[in-house]
């Protein structure tokens, strides 16, 4: 993962095309609790990787620019 | 179902499904009454979209919590995908929902008719089985597609019976019936009808099964066109198997010819 310092307190990732502010040090996991996501309930696709064992979220660290995706199910044909 | 009305099972990939009507989730004007049409369609095959979760908003857009999985079978799409990255990438993401290997694959080609890259969808095709997909594939009424398809180890082929959404009905029965006549894997017409006649003629064409989403939701009364098209899946698929009579130019009278009055 790309090291790229931007702000001593904060890291900017992508997160579903737009950019967030987030603590250095920030999971994957604590981002979605901080967005009220529930975990099991999406798919998360981390720099077009797709994150198949989520008890792995709560140890990705973020970075700035890294792009995440958070995906669920919606009606559909 | 009455005596004599009997039917073989309906098979896709080893998995026996209860009914040949397919249901899309998609354009209804509330969730409850989506779930109300979805019951009365008698449908497990359910289809549902992969899209990004909404983080800017207070309503949850997501059809999981409105489905139950003991009761349906969800079958995820790539719809919206307009190449084969694409479309293998959502199938992905879909699978690992964690809900089963299904895919209905959609790589659309135009804008205007929403009809298939079906050169692409080849290509997708190939990949997703290699990598152990059950790929239901979205396609035109293209027979040689379609042998292509089944070729390429497609568990269904699903041509379409006119553009999605359109409500036009089976534009082309010939198409179908030779695209079930040639392939050994099930085919399920997919996308076009509009009301309950279309799905009958369609099913009478000897086709396994109907994937139908926008002539449910669009229509007055969802429910009750639900309950239609359940009737007419069934009714369609028994004119099938009870195979019709033969078209005549002349008409040939149903009473008896002699024993008329002088």
């Amino acid at each position: 993962m790309m090291e790229r310092a931007v702000s001593p307190d904060g890291v900017i990732p992508v997160v579903n095309g737009e950019e967030r502010t987030v603590a250095a040090g920030s999971t994957i996991g604590d981002l979605l609790r901080e967005l009220s996501v529930s975990a099991a309930a999406v798919v998360v696709e981390h720099n077009r990787e797709i994150v198949r064992d989520r008890s792995r979220l709560d140890s990705m660290v973020l970075a700035t620019g890294d792009s995440v995706e958070i995906v669920h199910f919606v009606g559909g044909g | 179902m009455i005596a004599g009305a009997t039917d073989t099972p309906f098979v896709i990939a080893g998995r026996t499904l209860r009914s040949r009507l397919m249901v899309g989730t998609g354009k209804y004007k509330s969730p409850d009454e989506m779930v109300r049409a979805i019951d009365a369609s008698g449908a497990e095959v359910v289809t549902v979209a992969v899209r990004r979760v909404n983080l800017n908003r207070d309503t949850d857009d997501g059809v999981l919590p409105h489905l139950d999985p003991a009761r349906y079978f969800l079958l995820s799409n790539t719809a919206g995908c307009y190449n084969a990255a694409d479309a293998v990438r959502y199938a992905r993401l879909a699978r690992a929902a964690g809900f089963n290997e299904w895919v209905k694959l959609e790589v659309i080609g135009d804008q205007d008719t929403l009809l298939p890259d079906t050169a692409a969808l080849l290509v997708a095709t190939k990949t997703l089985v290699a990598d152990g997909f059950v790929v239901l594939a979205y396609t035109n009424d293209d027979l040689i597609t379609a042998l292509r398809l089944e070729d390429a180890g497609a568990a269904a082929v699903m041509p379409l019976a006119s553009p999605i959404g359109s409500g036009l009905g089976v534009l082309n029965p010939y198409s179908i019936r030779t695209i079930k006549h040639r392939l050994s894997v099930p085919v399920i017409v997919d996308a076009g009808v509009g009301t309950a006649s279309d799905a009958c003629i369609t099913m009478e064409q000897g086709v396994d099964g109907i994937l139908m989403n926008t002539a449910l939701a669009a229509a007055d009364d969802p429910v009750r066109m639900a309950h239609a098209m359940r009737l007419a899946v069934d009714a369609g698929r028994q004119a099938h198997l009870a195979g019709r009579m033969p078209r005549r130019e002349v008409a040939v009278p149903s009473s008896p010819s002699v024993g008329m009055l002088e």
